[in-house]
């Protein structure tokens, strides 16, 4: 019955949203209903917790269950975490409608928990597309100038995707031995070599885009850029992931042997992805744009982990799911302060950050030392991981993987350096005060990236049981 | 033989009652009361509470099927006339006529679920058709609607005469109208394949796409569907499309085997593909909403069209269900479009500025058709793509079906993009709270089917 609450609170508080006029107390109300999202988030960590069970659609054997194991329980911590950041951290950006988006907001939120909690491929299916739909209207209603079109192409893309998906769950259900839609059934589908392998492609096809895997990628970068910073939080801190988490959750379990025989393929492109966006990282001028394609190297990076079927690599990509949203959480939340209190994105034009607000300089160092995973910071640990198995796999493969950790400190420290030092430029000289709410949660952010960087045995606990059942069986 | 009794009567009783009163408040009144004298009838008879009934040789056989389709037909037709009454009433100065017109459709519709024989069939589409050119036909002083009426009696009384010339073929291979279960050769387990026979049914095939608006026999539709009065075209494109259907599938689920099953998966792949493709695609390019939600309704008709790929209780379900979601959406979406000045998807800009509800309500209605879970057009399609998987289909069936799906996406979108996303000031008539109340209910309804799809078939097992 708990788990309910992952669902309930965000939609009631959504529909509230929708409701009341007055903005102040929509705030409130968002960042209440987050919070309490986030106290029940530490409460099914630290307690063991029940699953939800209940009849859905009889007919065809579909099931409403809510599970949490590891692996859920680190993203449900992650997307808790994120929400309450974002609305505290842009809580003094200037919206149309402001009650509107916080409502949507919560809506995405609710479609997050759904897709990482449900144990029923339908059910997983509808919250699939349910936490696309919000931001959908979200970016098109508030993002920048070309956004109608952009949003539009992120959500075809995804769409085609998951209706891929959808011909899979549908080939998978009608193979399982009891007709039922639960995943533990799932796994006992007699497929035929033929069946897995396509079940498999469709499977990948509509993760592949989500994550996304290079070719698919090119939705991303436009979409990061276009939409408010509130949602490109969202999409790159937590939505990305639910690619990953597709992968963990049901790729891999359910089709092993074709996910192995395949596995060399998925790792080559995703590896060619992190080149790719590692390089044109280096070349970016807009903040915005170069956060985007740094994430999409770092995501490349999990998925090459995923397919090395090693269980070191599985732990690293787990612990990398919640420290990768921390930190990609951070940079967006200081690209915004700066993008908001000097008026642009433009690296040229920036600089001397340090000089006119010191302390938010030395949180963009923090992250940016995240961002290269430097030791003590929480991404070591799952990068070294994550590294570990790629080079079990395939030395050439880790070779070619490793250049993109120098390409990471390339683009990101050219980053700090443009930014925070040299001559104080224009812009940044007209800066105001500094933005005390977005700083306490940069402060708390970067704690938790030193925390789990220091003691990353607090993940490693989470996400056990899930090792165990992927691995030991 | 209640439905087709009553729905006899009734529309009788409406040509007399301009007689009477020339009120069309009042002539609505009676017309909708009579829609539930209907429906109550038909639920008797459903119920085994009470029927009429009579020997009619073997020529109609009331299934539970065909009685259910009825129901859900007729619940659909109430909606439609509850939402659509003013509308009727200002398109001629005789509104009681147009009710007297639906029930006679109805009447057809009931024949069309139940016959057993050729020869009713052949009765039903022609009492639902001609009274379909008059409908078409009705806004009599509009160009474009009498050359629309022009063209679907054209049309439609040649697809009549290749059915006809179908069912004397099949009476000439088999020596009866009745549908029977073909010959099976005790030698080689196959049925028989009889040259006349096939002939017959490949007539009949096409005659029925054509009576369901299936690529490549759609030509007329888009014409027909923008050239009549926009208020019909909601109705003839959700309860007489389906009844097409439901005939179809009656035909087919036993004679598929006749044709021979090599013939049988050409042509319906190739038909369901071409359907899906036309639909579509041209969908894509149409600047007029109505003509948009034509080509809309072929689109749909192809997803339809998969329920005759198997004979399983899954595709009775799928039909069932697709028709529920389908149906509703576009009563709803077109019920927003008669309140608009101009048709044009421009026309809808900043409608969601102007009127919140009525564009949240469209959008909604949009996303059933497009399929997006939390309607009912996502289980709808669901339903399908399942049926169409354990029927057997091959995998590249499915991709496309989904393919074209995206591209649905796309179409349906643009409304909801003009609504939402660009500015400006959207012509549009007066919207009463009652009326407005009317798309609520059809809204609530395919929510609450979005989420439990069951309900449509909990009542009775087909």
């Amino acid at each position: 019955m708990f788990l309910l609450l992952f669902l309930l609170i965000p939609i009631t508080a959504a529909i509230l949203l929708f409701a009341i006029k007055k903005e102040t107390a929509g705030n409130s109300i968002a960042i209440g209903a987050s919070l309490l999202t986030l106290l029940a988030a530490f409460v099914i960590i630290i307690n063991k917790t029940d699953n939800f069970d209940a009849v859905w659609l009889s007919s065809i054997n579909s099931r409403f269950l809510l599970q949490a194991d590891g692996l859920a329980k680190i993203l449900v911590l992650l997307t808790a975490i994120s929400f309450p950041a974002i609305f505290i951290a842009t809580g003094k950006n200037q919206l149309n409608n402001r009650n509107i988006f916080l409502g949507l907001m919560l809506l995405t939120q609710a479609g997050l928990m759904g897709v990482f909690l449900a144990g029923d491929a339908l059910l997983f299916y509808f919250f699939w597309e349910l936490a696309l739909i919000p931001v959908y209207f979200l970016c098109s209603i508030w993002g920048g100038e070309k956004r109608v079109a952009i949003t539009f192409k992120f959500f075809i893309y995804t769409f085609l995707g998951s209706l891929f998906m959808l011909i899979g769950i549908i080939l998978v259900y009608t193979n399982t031995p009891d007709h039922s839609f639960l995943i533990g059934s799932f796994k006992n589908a007699i497929l035929t070599n033929g069946q897995q392998l396509a079940a498999f492609a469709l499977f990948f096809t509509a993760f592949a885009i989500k994550m996304p895997i290079f070719p698919l990628h090119t939705w991303q970068p436009d979409a990061y850029e276009q939409s408010p910073t509130a949602v490109t939080m969202v999409l790159s801190a937590v939505m990305v992931k639910m690619g990953l988490y597709g992968v963990i959750r049901w790729l891999l379990p359910l089709f092993p042997a074709a996910s192995l025989s395949h596995a060399n393929f998925v790792i080559c492109l995703s590896i060619i992805g992190v080149l790719y966006a590692s390089f044109i990282a280096i070349r970016q001028d807009d903040v915005k744009r170069l956060i985007a394609y740094s994430s999409i190297a770092h995501i490349g990076l999990m998925s090459a982990a995923l397919f090395t079927f090693k269980s070191i690599g599985v732990q690293g990509v787990m612990i990398q799911l919640f420290s990768h949203g921390i930190n990609v959480l951070g940079l967006w939340i200081i690209a915004d302060i700066i993008e908001q209190q000097a008026g642009t994105r433009s690296m040229k034009a920036l600089g001397g950050l340090a000089k006119k607000q010191p302390t938010l300089a030395i949180l963009l160092v923090g992250f940016a030392f995240a961002n290269i995973a430097l030791p003590l910071t929480n991404a070591f640990v799952g990068e070294f991981l994550m590294f570990n198995a790629i080079f079990q796999f395939s030395p050439w493969m880790a070779a070619f993987a490793g250049v993109s950790v120098v390409l990471a400190a390339i683009y990101t420290l050219n980053m700090v350096q443009k930014i925070a030092y040299g001559e104080v430029s224009a812009a940044i000289n007209t800066m105001p005060a500094p933005n005390k709410n977005a700083q306490g949660v940069l402060i708390v952010l970067l704690v938790i990236v030193f925390i789990t960087g220091v003691y990353p045995q607090l993940l490693f606990n989470i996400s056990a049981d899930t090792l165990q059942q992927l691995f030991y069986k | 033989m209640n439905a087709i009794i009553v729905s006899a009567l009734l529309g009788v009783i409406m040509m007399f009652v301009s007689w009477g009163t020339t009120s069309s408040k009042l002539q609505r009144s009676i017309g909708l009361f009579g829609m539930l004298v209907l429906i109550v009838a038909n639920l008797a008879q459903l119920d085994h509470w009470w029927a009429i009934e009579f020997d009619t040789k073997g020529m109609l056989v009331f299934s539970q099927m065909g009685l259910y389709a009825n129901t859900i037909l007729y619940v659909i037709t109430f909606i439609y006339l509850w939402i659509n009454g003013d509308e009727i009433g200002k398109v001629g100065d005789h509104s009681a006529d147009y009710y007297a017109i639906f029930f006679f459709i109805l009447c057809g519709v009931s024949l069309l679920t139940s016959f057993n024989n050729l020869l009713m069939l052949f009765i039903g589409i022609e009492i639902l058709s001609i009274p379909l050119y008059i409908l078409t036909g009705a806004d009599k002083k509009n160009l474009f609607s009498n050359e629309a009426s022009i063209k679907y009696f054209l049309m439609g009384s040649f697809s009549t005469g290749i059915l006809l010339l179908g069912i004397a073929f099949i009476y000439g291979a088999t020596g009866t109208f009745t549908l029977t279960a073909p010959v099976i050769n005790p030698m080689t387990k196959m049925p028989v394949e009889h040259f006349l026979m096939s002939a017959g049914l490949l007539l009949l095939f096409v005659s029925m796409n054509f009576k369901v608006s299936a690529a490549p026999f759609h030509f007329w539709t888009p014409d027909v569907y923008d050239g009549a009065p926009t208020v019909f075209t909601p109705f003839m494109a959700t309860v007489v499309k389906a009844a097409g259907f439901i005939a179809f599938i009656k035909i087919f689920e036993v004679q598929r085997v006749a044709l021979g099953q090599g013939t049988w998966m050409i042509i319906l792949p190739l038909v369901i593909v071409s359907t899906l493709l036309v639909g579509n695609v041209t969908a894509v390019f149409q600047r007029s909403v109505k003509r948009m939600l034509a080509y809309s309704s072929i689109a749909q008709a192809g997803f339809m069209l998969f329920a005759l790929y198997g004979e399983s209780v899954f595709n009775k379900e799928a039909i069932l269900l697709y028709i529920v979601a389908y149906s509703l959406a576009t009563i709803g979406v077109f019920a927003v479009l008669i309140k608009m000045k101009d048709y044009s998807i421009e026309s809808f800009n900043g409608l969601a500025k102007s009127n919140p509800a009525l564009a949240f309500l469209t959008t909604l209605f949009l996303f059933s058709l497009a399929g997006i879970p939390l309607t009912a057009g996502f289980f709808a399609k669901y339903y399908m793509l399942n049926a169409l998987f354990t029927a057997g289909a091959g995998l590249w069936l499915l991709i496309t079906a989904v393919v074209f799906a995206a591209i649905s996406v796309y179409y349906y979108f643009k409304l909801i993009q003009a609504m939402y996303f660009a500015e400006g000031e959207p012509a549009i008539h007066p919207i009463d709270k009652p009326y407005e109340l009317k798309l609520w209910i059809i809204a609530i309804i395919l929510l609450v089917l979005g989420v439990f799809p069951a309900l449509l078939f909990n009542y009775i097992s087909i």
